[in-house]
């Protein structure tokens, strides 16, 4: 038995969403989808164009390039505020050592734009 | 060849049914909490007894995630109101429960009988934290034997969660296992989850943990 993981449901989102958005638009081909993938969210890119490749065959999306942009994470100090890049799995603070952390930017998964003709 | 902006969240989909399936809850006044945790790490007998203690107070639904079997649903199947086994591998996922599994798990339980539903996810600590359920409250176990570092390793399943459980307090004179490390690492992420050192074997804390389940029931009924 294969086992798939989540990125399965989330190309489909994809392909529904592209094909939507080239329909109002009355394009005829899907060029490049252009992703927003944030560091910390769970999502692996070429998983993500392993299953698009498969999802679009037959579509006007079949052969369009997927483009991933990747938002680094940023977290914020809860105690001075500090907005910093984590250092591997270590969340504290650079400049106080503060452990209280809030993620500010890292988790996003969107399709910001597409190309299509 | 023309740009178009769309601006969409792929997770639309699934926050969709969710939140279909919190209104739904809402309608019914039944209450869902949504348990995580690493394989063996305690989900099933935290259900168990949490079901022992609280017969006769609250009609207690359950809905099992695994990729396979019905080795759990079975195992709670006598004390539960209703159970609905979901096997992932037969689904596009099967590392995670999704709002769409849970939807159709509810369509199956008589709702207007049931006061609480507890939905033991599939034993993982990546991919649930990424797929909301429409559930009123999230729970974490992280167990002894697997060591104090998770929330280090695994930030982001701890970061949204209403409760974290130390489970198997009983492993403590055999282990090294830091409770003080881990609760700072858990007040740092989320200072606001209520923590419970808890031992499903001995019972240390069950009772303090079907109090705060009480609440959370009662707060959620208040409040619809």
């Amino acid at each position: 038995m294969l086992h798939q993981m989540h990125e399965l449901g989330i190309t489909e989102n994809i392909v529904n969403i592209s094909l939507a958005k080239a329909g109002e638009a009355q394009a005829n081909k899907v060029i490049q989808i252009n992703l927003v993938v944030g560091e910390l969210s769970g999502f692996v890119p070429d998983c993500i164009q392993f299953y698009f490749d498969s999802l679009s065959k037959d579509t006007i999306a079949q052969g369009a390039a997927l483009h991933f942009e990747s938002v680094p994470a940023q977290l914020r100090c809860r105690d001075c505020s500090t907005i910093f890049h984590p250092q591997d799995t270590l969340w504290s603070c650079p400049k106080c050592g503060g452990q209280s952390v809030e993620i500010f930017t890292g988790r996003e998964l969107y399709i910001e734009s597409m190309e299509v003709e | 060849m023309k740009k178009i902006e769309v601006i969409q969240n792929v997770l639309e989909a699934n926050e969709t049914i969710a939140s279909r399936n919190r209104q739904l809850l809402d309608r019914n006044k039944v209450c869902a909490i949504n348990i995580m945790s690493s394989p063996g790490a305690g989900k099933t007998s935290l259900i168990l007894q949490t079901m022992a203690k609280l017969k006769g107070r609250l009609n207690i639904a359950v809905i099992e995630g695994d990729v396979a079997s019905t080795v759990d649903a079975e195992k709670v199947q006598s004390e539960a109101k209703a159970v609905v086994q979901i096997n992932t591998r037969n689904m596009p996922e099967s590392c995670s429960l999704m709002a769409a599994m849970i939807e159709s798990a509810l369509k199956d339980m008589p709702l207007d009988n049931i006061d609480l539903i507890l939905i033991e996810n599939v034993g993982n600590l990546i991919c649930p934290s990424e797929f909301n359920l429409g559930e009123h409250k999230r729970v974490v176990i992280s167990s002894l034997p697997e060591g104090d570092d998770k929330p280090t390793k695994y930030p982001l399943i701890f970061i949204n969660a209403d409760a974290v459980i130390i489970n198997k307090m009983d492993f403590l004179p055999h282990v090294d296992f830091d409770i003080a490390a881990f609760r700072r690492s858990i007040a740092g992420l989320n200072p606001k989850a209520e923590i419970f050192e808890l031992s499903c074997k001995t019972g240390e804390e069950i009772e303090r943990w079907c109090s705060w389940v009480l609440e959370q029931v009662k707060a959620d009924a208040t409040k619809r």
